[in-house]
């Protein structure tokens, strides 16, 4: 009987399972074995391992302290058609780096090698934080406070793009991550 | 209307009880209208992101990708998947459709919603995509659009459970339901969970939207909505893996390797598929490590093994059935002589090819939670569910309905040559999208972005490589491919409804459906039931593509920045 | 499962009688991941602490 109808046999449960198809389950049986190892063992021995810790908290707490962290460390340049503040944090530092409608701010100036903590939030709506051409990408939500670390490989200008649809402007929404030698 | 009308179909011996017949026809053109629609939306979208043509201003883009998402992702979907559990109900089952006249109701439900829905987005306040993300607000009508069409989406579930009520209690059936009617149940499950989490965070969401509810927590809402928004596209993976058993057995009359295998696939599907909707979650904050490993690998895998087996078992019982019809030489004689000029079977068979290597393999590796970094909300994402929803559900619905139109309207398809060749053109057109998309995402394009030029920024710009520009401009003009092909389509099955020749009583010249292979035939010659060396083959090509994609991604993460 | 022969009579499996069962199959499907999902999910962002 084909699948339009009822299984020939009643007790289709006690029918064996054939060699070939036994074979092909237990391969992918293996393989699902094999990828779910792969993520905890990433965690032991990988370096890219997006943090989860997380705090609640209000765009306006969230600005405050973006605010107080570019006070400390502006070096006083600025840098794009808006003239934002470059920012230069110490190696091993906090960044804060705050999302809104539609500006990354401010500009971060970092080390390569160096590891810093990024502090993350929006003020308004959801923001996807796209760094380019290295291709991390983070979901930036308001009223949460996500900190991971990010340890840049390379020297250069990066882009900080937005890939969260955020309205009429959301393609206008570019910022930069500047690492040095 | 008399609830105990039956006709039986001349061609197939399968019995039509008269109400279900005529809902399995509403939904299933209201699907195709909506095909229609979505699809156009979607031809707009492809030639706006064609950087050199950029047809669209920004504000309309993202308009008309929100209706392009909605309408075909849920519109489209959906009411053919009700058809589809009607027809895996009443009409397989021999059964009477449970209460009619609910199903009525939860049809004209579904189709104010969907209405509804188009209209207010149309207007130009409720440009929010598809997932609505809070607290950007669309005009409360959007929700409760999506809210009504849920209800009736629900009742529709309801009717088909109703329906397997009524044919075991009068015994329409013995012993199991047949494979088929058992996908249909899986899909049925995961549309329940999926109405129901849609219920749960777009109720608030709506009064949140009128100003009765003060503030909807984001990551909740995320968590919530990806449980409708993802579990939604896992009731077209149940239903076409369905679709795929029945194409199967109507062409071949293929039985399935082993019920045991392929029932218990289909309830790793039940028990761990949903979990998926994590997927969208592996670079939020404020979940756990350890929620999003356990989700992301459907409980290590398993509803993934399940997809494998189906990959195994839908080719592998058409070749067994093949050779026991006498496609016996070689290794891929069986393939050879398959009906490629019937769009039925090549539908089905470029939906099970595309599905599995293109959308399967994408999908599993960029939900390992870490590699997920390289991908979130890139073009990499719509990449691949073009390939899974429109090349792999899509397709399979369009290869079912060129052979459900004369079964059920009595009509001949009009436009044979067109209808022979439109899946090809379809599934070329599809398989670019999906292929030229991913290929910009893996340069880090963003999706739903208007302009990766960003001309209008007054001088801070990231240049993309031009290679991601010729991603575009090729993903452009699979796009116009595609379309055709679905354009194609949509005229060739309203054709045959208004203009294809009527069948009548009479049997169509042609049969359309095959003799079931009995267990002399497989037997025959040293033959047997189980005899896939040329699927075997295959599946090990898909193995070893997937094993080796998988850890190219891995390598890819290894190169770029450390992050903890 | 089990050694019996297969005539057509004779106690169904367990394993069959679940798949059979439709409602059944409902409750667990809604069940997993309504706890393993969502429960879990809501349960890890309630408790997000404060700054």
């Amino acid at each position: 009987m084909s699948s339009l109808s009822p299984p020939a046999k009643k007790l289709w449960w006690n029918e064996p399972i054939h060699k070939s198809e036994l074979l092909w389950i237990s391969l992918v049986f293996v393989w699902g074995m094999v990828m779910t190892f792969m993520m905890p063992y990433w965690h032991v021995v990988g370096k890219q391992n997006l943090g989860t810790e997380t705090y609640g908290t209000t765009p306006k707490a969230f600005q405050a302290a973006t605010q107080a962290f570019v006070d400390q460390y502006d070096t006083g340049r600025t840098e794009g058609p808006k003239n934002f503040p470059v920012v230069a944090p110490p190696e091993g530092g906090d960044v804060y780096l705050m999302a809104r409608l539609w500006d990354w701010w401010p500009i971060v100036e970092l080390k390569k090698g160096a590891t810093y903590r990024f502090h993350l939030s929006s003020l308004d709506w959801q923001h996807g934080f796209s760094l380019q051409p290295a291709n991390i990408n983070v979901q930036v939500v308001p009223n949460y406070e996500h900190v991971f670390s990010l340890t840049p490989n390379a020297a250069g200008e990066f882009s900080v793009i937005c890939n969260e649809y955020c309205g009429i402007g959301h393609h206008l929404m570019i910022g930069k991550i500047l690492v040095v030698d | 209307m008399s609830n105990n009308i039956f006709r039986t179909c001349p061609d197939t011996g399968l019995k039509f009880h008269g109400p279900a017949e005529t809902l399995m026809k509403v939904n299933a053109v209201a699907a195709v209208v909506f095909l229609l629609v979505g699809g156009f939306y979607g031809l707009l979208v492809g030639l706006t992101r064609w950087q050199a043509v950029h047809l669209l201003e920004a504000s309309d883009f993202y308009m008309v990708l929100t209706l392009h998402g909605i309408n075909v992702l849920i519109f489209w979907m959906i009411f053919f998947e009700i058809a589809v559990l009607y027809f895996c109900s009443s009409v397989l089952l021999g059964c009477r459709l449970a209460t009619p006249k609910w199903a009525w109701v939860g049809f004209a439900l579904m189709v104010i919603g969907a209405v509804m829905n188009n209209v207010i987005v149309l207007q130009g306040s409720s440009s929010v995509m598809m997932t609505s993300y809070v607290p950007m607000e669309a005009h409360p009508l959007f929700y409760l659009s999506l809210i009504l069409f849920a209800v009736g989406a629900l009742i529709g579930c309801f009717v088909f459970f109703g329906t397997l009520v009524i044919a075991k209690a009068e015994k329409t059936y013995e012993g199991s339901v047949p494979l088929v009617t058992f996908g249909a149940i899986t899909a049925a499950v995961i549309a329940v969970f999926t109405i129901v989490s849609g219920a749960i965070v777009l109720l608030p969401t709506f009064l949140w939207s009128v100003g009765l509810v003060g503030e909807i927590d984001v990551l909740a809402y995320r968590l919530i909505w990806w449980a409708f928004g993802h579990s939604s596209q896992q009731i077209n993976v149940a239903a076409h893996v369905s679709v795929w058993y029945a194409i199967v057995a109507i062409l071949f009359g293929a039985k399935p390797l082993s019920e045991k295998v392929s029932r218990t696939a289909f309830l790793m599907y039940i028990l761990f598929l949903q979990l998926a909707s994590v997927h969208h979650l592996l670079v939020d904050p404020g979940v756990s490590s350890n929620f999003k490993m356990f989700n992301t690998s459907y409980a290590m895998y398993l509803a993934v093994m399940a997809s494998m087996v189906h990959g195994l078992t839908v080719p592998g019982s058409m070749e067994a059935a093949q050779r026991a019809r006498g496609h016996t030489a070689g290794l891929f004689t069986w393939l050879r002589k398959a009906p490629w000029g019937n769009p039925t079977f090549s539908g089905m068979f470029i939906s099970l090819v595309g599905f599995g290597f293109l959308g399967g393999i994408t999908g599993v590796v960029m939900g390992a939670e870490q590699i997920n970094i390289l991908v979130h909300n890139t073009l990499y994402v719509p990449g691949h569910f073009h390939a899974t929803v429109v090349l792999g559900s899509t397709m399979a619905f369009m290869a079912l309905t060129y052979w459900l139109v004369p079964i059920l309207f009595r009509r001949e398809i009009v436009m044979k040559g067109l209808a022979k060749w439109q899946p090809y053109i379809f599934g070329l057109g599809m398989s670019g999208v999906a292929l030229f998309l991913m290929g910009a995402g893996t340069l880090g394009v963003p999706r739903r972005h208007w302009d990766i030029g960003f001309a209008g920024t007054g001088g801070m710009t990231h240049e993309f490589p031009a290679a991601a520009y010729t991603m575009l401009a090729l993903n452009g003009l699979s796009v116009i491919l595609a379309v055709a092909g679905g354009a194609a389509f949509c005229v060739i099955i309203v054709g045959s409804l208004l203009f294809g020749k009527k069948l009548g009583d009479q049997p169509m010249a042609e049969p359309c459906i095959v003799a079931p292979v009995t267990d002399e035939e497989y037997n025959a010659n040293g033959g047997s039931a189980y005899a896939i060396p040329g699927t075997i083959v295959l599946a090990m090509i898909f193995f070893a593509s997937f094993a080796l994609y998988y850890f190219i991604n891995w390598k890819y993460l290894a190169e770029t920045w450390g992050i903890g | 499962m089990s050694d019996q022969d297969e005539t057509n009579s004779g106690d169904v499996p367990m394993m069959q009688k679940l798949l059979d069962n439709p409602f059944l199959l409902l409750f667990l499907g809604v069940a997993s991941p309504a706890v393993l999902y969502l429960a879990w999910g809501i349960m890890e962002i309630v408790t997000i602490p404060a700054r």
